[in-house]
């Protein structure tokens, strides 16, 4: 046996799963899907007292089409988040960043919510909670609140949830009327973390200009992070191959990676740029095509 | 020292009531308490796909679930494919196509590639392709593994059946 020991306890909803946090606090820790946390326990890089398994608790997937985006229950597996037709049909951009996790196999036990707080910069949902302003339920045993996603993820595998409360749901924000999105990803192999990925939403007004744009890369910092100097270089103007050239220059901002055994700090930044224009031509495509 | 939990699992149709301690991998359970040792542990971190089983028909990793999340729900291992030792389609076209050569991943390729056929009866390669990237196989190259699923394919659509 590979983990090291711990006491058990099978929550009945989150609600409950939020009791038991409170009385076993730091010590405890929730297990959903636990494709990242039994993994590390394997390892024992994680050694917690008490696990509150939320993985069987009664309707753990729930899928809401709501006015302004589509809520996800956060113990919605990804296997299911990807397939369901509302999320395919407003949010394609999240459908497309799922299929992107790991393979079939984990995506079937995996979790929207357990990948989000489980916060890797390198993972593929909380850079989509930035691209698409998703808003965070959150709830302990006293208290709940709803937190945006630029307020949530603090640095490297850590968020500003406490050691009290769970992630309810997410609320994900569905793109303007007419836009079109990009996602390119460079990885060691098929179903790898991203060695570096970029996200891009464009929408144009009536004149051909753009008016709206949104660029987020993941891999290539402590956290997801907003590329807010390539938007601005993109707002207002006349989209094009050569303006995405020019405004995907400025990710050198945002991209804060140090080398590691897989690639340099230099590979990286040649890559998100790259990438930006990629996924920024593909947003373009798609808006032109929607409008 | 942690005290140790009932439980009780459907394995291939058959309930097993046990005692383990709730660290007890659903991998380690398979095939140290219940003696059912085609399921294999590879690297057991979610990567090699050689413990995948179904779940509720659903094909996971038995290396990245704790046994106890497992109750409730229909396990199904490799033994459950072959009917009194005559093998089933899908294991009939690795044997015909020579679909392995050690035999340590096949398990876990069989598990994946029952539900993926089940999805997906008539796959093209590419497709196939991408259904194994999450099984690692380190002597066949794939080829013959792709071989097999499509011969599986074939000889389902071929007898009305998308059994595989």
């Amino acid at each position: 046996m590979k983990p090291a020991n711990f006491e058990y306890f099978r929550a009945t909803s989150l609600d409950h799963a939020c009791e038991l946090l409170r009385a076993h606090g730091d010590d405890a820790k929730i297990l959903a899907g636990g494709q990242s946390l039994i993994a590390a326990m394997n390892y024992r890089l994680a050694r917690p007292q008490f696990l509150i398994d939320i993985s069987n608790i009664d309707s753990p997937s729930e899928i809401t089409d709501e006015s302004d985006g589509v809520r996800i229950k956060a113990t919605t597996t990804q296997a299911i988040a990807e397939h369901d037709p509302v999320v395919r049909r407003r949010l394609p951009v999240l459908a497309n960043a799922l299929e992107h996790i790991a393979h079939f196999q984990i995506r079937n036990k995996g979790t929207v919510g357990g990948s989000i707080v489980n916060a890797d910069p390198a993972s593929e949902l909380p850079a989509m909670s930035l691209l698409l302003d998703a808003e965070f339920e959150i709830q302990s045993a006293s208290d709940k609140q709803v937190m945006a996603a630029e307020d949530f993820f603090i640095t490297y595998m850590t968020t500003a949830l406490q050691s009290d409360e769970v992630l309810i749901s997410i609320l994900f924000k569905a793109p303007p009327e007419n836009s079109g999105w990009g996602l390119h990803e460079v990885a060691r192999r098929a179903g790898d973390f991203a060695l570096v990925g970029s996200a891009a939403i464009i929408a144009l007004d009536d004149g051909g200009k753009c008016s709206f744009a949104r660029v987020v890369l993941f891999g290539v910092a402590s956290t997801p992070v907003r590329a807010t100097e390539v938007e601005d270089a993109l707002l207002g103007q006349s989209c094009s191959d050569a303006l995405f050239a020019e405004a995907a220059k400025k990710v050198s901002e945002v991209v804060d990676a140090e080398s590691d055994v897989h690639v340099t700090d230099e590979y990286r930044g040649n890559v998100a740029e790259v990438l930006t224009v990629r996924a920024l031509a593909d947003a373009l495509s798609r808006a032109q095509a929607a409008s | 020292m942690v005290d140790k939990k009932k439980i009780s699992l459907n394995v291939n149709g058959v309930t097993y009531d046990r005692e383990i301690e709730p660290r007890t991998l659903l991998s380690d359970f398979i095939r140290h308490h219940l003696d059912l040792t085609g399921t294999h542990v590879g690297c057991e971190h979610g990567i090699c796909g050689s413990c995948t089983i179904l779940m509720d028909g659903l094909p996971v990793r038995s290396c990245l679930t704790f046994a106890l999340q497992a109750e409730g729900k229909a396990i199904e291992t490799v033994e459950s494919l072959d009917t009194n030792g005559e093998l089933s389609p899908l294991q009939n076209a690795f044997w015909e196509n020579q679909g392995l050569q050690c035999g340590f991943c096949t398990p876990g390729i069989l598990m994946s590639m029952k539900a993926f056929l089940k999805h997906n009866p008539k796959p093209n390669r590419d497709e196939i392709r991408e259904a194994l990237s999450g099984n690692l196989c380190r002597c066949t190259g794939y080829h013959d593994i792709v071989d097999s699923v499509v011969a599986a394919a074939e000889a389902a659509i071929s007898s009305g059946t998308a059994k595989a």
